[in-house]
């Protein structure tokens, strides 16, 4: 266990060392949620009786998914990995008495958490400081606080045990591109990066929750924004959990079959 | 012996077909990436329709009108990243000294930095804005005559235009600092996100910054309402052309970034 | 012939110190360090010459390199080669020299090399007759035949410096500028591409100016060397004036880098 901390540790700090990047970047996804809140204004204005929920609930909803971008972007896979699959390099990695599986789950962890700390910060709280409706609520509750932690985190969680999927999913295809895309649009639509779920027709939305990729971004942001019933609050980290079990369990297993397969042929 | 100068557009052209045979070395890549192309911008076509789904309009908007909106922008959008997509790589050119190569040929650097990319994967997404486009007109009941489709054709010029000049600021800016040029993604990338609605549903204030500042408005809201039958007024056909004086300040940004980068040699 | 008279130039480099508070400090203001690149440099090269322009790295070069290349403007100083100033009159200089920049390529990566060549031929604006009779000419003598068909990709680094010094002959340079031409090379290749300039150099009097830490190019190819270090020249002079008959050149010069203390 401790190896692959410090390998979370190592990737951390490199993370950090962009500070410019990150400024442009917290510029760049400010500007995104304001210009998002005024495409929900002008629907708000056009019939409010049509929200699924409140305002100021669409609005946390939003800032709350700026500030956790990197926690959640499907589109944020590691080259990296991508590239030591394709030319071959996966070799050295397996020489070293490390499982590939931790160690890219903790590695994709920490990317995702150095890029989100940096940049969380500065728009939590300048979107906690706009004026009422467009701004970020206070959280409803304690309960509800310490629940949007815990599914913050189990949805990080998913999403990487999902890219986990597609990198060793790469074993297996000439071209990962193909993969990587479709993997990436799907993700954007049905995790409700597009629009959130709530918004979508009834129908529809009672299947898209069903899916893995509900249990990504839209439990914790929705929780935060007060706009889950108990049960459904319930019944969705539940969802994570299993959905956090299969999708590990599954990589894994495609993961050892991969390794089997390049020990054997010599890479 | 008489010395037959091949002018820029013939060597822009050599440009495109020695990208386009390049390119074609990797065909599955090429498709793939044209599918996905299409595949983003369809997911923002599908937020679209299904916003529509909950609500009738948009701040006097209908879908159809909001998909042709849509459609035009990405034209425009894809039409400019497609040939000017050697300045989105210019952070590239710069960082690995191939800028130099361009100042010790005889030809215009602009023309050369256009000619070092020509993205034909953008086909995925013109594809999209295309067949958007007529289904918009299909679903919509617009009277097309010639000073409408006069006005659409302006619209993809004056777009184009203008979204050149903004991947222009961009190589630009190059000159001054390759640090944190992430934040000019607002004016492109989110240019064509939220370019999807008439701008005036974000309002007046948006609406003013994109007549007067940022022409958007010129490409995008003043002549969509001469097509909707929103608004008569005959000049609004000729505002998109307008949006290509936007040009000038980005290419003497450019002038100056490259003044600086021979007085400075970085 | 080139020119170049007190010719001085210095940048302005932000200083940037560790940390997070001097980051932020530096957004707002910038403490700038001045550095002298080229202090007061003179020298004339004639047509026809092949000169080893030499130094340490940071000594000034580049620097010098992209002054005559008309990238570069100086601060101070006159600089004329055949009669035009470079920076001045860049696109009308740059038609009369060729540059080969040892570590990037200039040809395209997945097309075959000869297509690369057909764009520069458009490039340079070069009439038909006088591209085919210099591509006979250059693929003869560099042996390139088969290699004009292939790939760039496919190339071994030296078929691949082979073809970029073809690439850089084209357009008939009055000039050619080499900056470690044959950097990464294995032996055959070497002597190849320094066999090809000094033949280049012997047929059209091509001024050749060669940078480098090959002593060995620098020996089989220069009779006159420059040696640079911290902005000045510090040298002027023949190989042997170098070498003082000493066989061990690498030792030589490191020898003389000491005692100039650069």
């Amino acid at each position: 266990m401790k190896k692959y901390v410090s390998f979370f540790r190592l990737r951390f700090l490199m993370g950090l060392q962009y500070r410019t990047a990150a400024l442009a970047g917290i510029v760049t996804q400010f500007a995104w949620g304001g210009m998002e809140i005024l495409v929900f204004k002008a629907f708000y204005e056009a019939d409010a009786s049509a929200f699924p929920m409140s305002f100021s609930a669409t609005a946390s909803y939003i800032w709350m998914q700026q500030a956790f971008l990197a926690f959640f972007a499907a589109w944020m896979l590691e080259n990296e990995i991508f590239d030591s699959i394709v030319n071959g390099n996966i070799a050295y990695e397996l020489c070293r008495p490390l499982n590939i599986y931790h160690m890219w789950f903790s590695r994709s962890i920490a990317n995702r958490l150095s890029r989100a700390v940096l940049r969380c910060f500065p728009i939590l709280i300048v979107a906690a400081f706009l004026p009422k409706p467009y701004g970020l609520c206070m959280p409803k509750s304690l309960p509800h606080f310490l629940l949007f932690v815990i599914t913050l985190l189990l949805g990080l969680m998913v999403t990487v045990s999902f890219c986990m999927l597609v990198y060793s999913l790469t074993f297996f295809t000439i071209s990962p591109q193909g993969l990587r895309m479709l993997f990436t649009t799907s993700v954007e639509f049905f995790a409700g990066a597009v629009i959130p779920l709530p918004f979508f027709p009834e129908t529809l939305q009672k299947i898209m929750e069903l899916l893995p990729f509900a249990a990504m971004q839209n439990v914790a942001l929705r929780i935060y924004s007060g706009s889950m019933s108990n049960e459904a609050m319930l019944k969705a980290i539940f969802l994570q959990l299993f959905w956090l079990f299969t999708l590990t369990a599954f990589g894994k297993k495609l993961c050892n079959i991969a390794e089997k397969r390049i020990t054997v042929q010599g890479g | 012996m008489k010395t037959k100068k091949i002018n820029s557009f013939q060597l822009y052209l050599h440009y495109v077909s020695i990208n386009i045979r390049s390119m074609m070395q990797y065909k599955t890549s090429f498709l793939l990436t044209a599918i996905g192309q299409f595949l983003v911008s369809f997911n923002v076509f599908l937020g679209i329709f299904f916003m529509f789904q909950r609500f009738s309009h948009v701040k006097g908007f209908e879908y159809s009108e909001v998909v042709l909106c849509f459609s035009i922008i990405l034209l425009e959008f894809s039409l400019a990243e497609m040939y000017a997509r050697g300045f989105d790589a210019f952070p590239d050119m710069m960082k690995n000294g191939t800028f130099d190569r361009v100042l010790v040929r005889p030809r215009n650097e602009i023309l050369q930095v256009l000619g070092s990319k020509f993205e034909l994967t953008r086909i995925g997404r013109m594809l999209q804005a295309v067949v958007m486009f007529f289904y918009g007109i299909t679903k919509s009941n617009v009277e097309w005559n010639v000073s409408k489709i006069l006005t659409v054709i302006f619209m993809l010029i004056g777009g184009t235009a203008l979204f050149t000049g903004i991947f222009l600021i961009y190589a630009a800016l190059c000159f001054f600092t390759l640090d944190g040029l992430e934040f000019m993604n607002v004016l492109t990338d989110g240019a064509r996100e939220y370019g999807k609605y008439p701008v005036s549903i974000y309002g007046k204030r948006m609406l003013q910054f994109t007549t007067f500042v940022v022409p958007y408005a010129l490409v995008q809201y003043y002549p969509l309402l001469y097509i909707l039958d929103k608004s008569t007024n005959r000049f609004y056909i000729l505002l998109p052309l307008l949006a290509i004086l936007f040009l000038i300040p980005c290419y003497l940004l450019w002038r100056f970034g490259i003044h600086k980068y021979t007085s400075s040699g970085s | 012939m080139i020119t170049m008279e007190h010719i001085c130039k210095s940048y302005k480099i932000a200083k940037r110190n560790a940390g997070l508070k001097e980051a932020c400090k530096s957004f707002f203001h910038r403490d700038y360090e001045e550095i002298h690149a080229l202090k007061d440099v003179s020298f004339t090269i004639q047509d026809g010459e092949m000169v080893g322009y030499i130094g340490p790295n940071g000594a000034g070069k580049s620097s010098t390199i992209k002054i005559l290349s008309g990238i570069l403007t100086p601060d101070a100083g006159t600089c004329l080669i055949n009669g035009k100033i470079p920076w001045k009159n860049r696109i009308q200089h740059v038609r009369e020299i060729g540059v080969v920049f040892g570590q990037r390529s200039q040809l395209w990566w997945d097309v075959p090399v000869i297509d690369s060549f057909e764009l520069l031929k458009d490039i340079y604006s070069i009439p038909d007759h006088t591209y085919r009779s210099n591509l006979d000419e250059l693929t003869e003598r560099l042996n390139l035949g088969d290699l004009l068909r292939s790939p760039v990709r496919q190339l071994s680094l030296g078929q691949r410096m082979r073809c970029e010094v073809a690439a850089s002959l084209l357009h008939s340079p009055k000039i050619l500028f080499l900056d470690e031409p044959t950097i990464g090379l294995d032996a055959v290749s070497k002597l190849a591409v320094r066999d090809f300039i000094r033949n280049q150099n012997e047929i059209h009097g091509t001024t050749v100016i060669l940078t480098t830490h090959d002593m060995q190019d620098i020996e089989a190819l220069t009779k006159r060397i420059i040696l640079i270090g911290k902005g000045q020249i510090l040298l002027d002079g023949s190989f042997s004036d170098i070498t003082k008959g000493n066989p061990h050149i690498d030792e030589t010069l490191a020898e003389l880098y000491r005692s100039y203390d650069i």
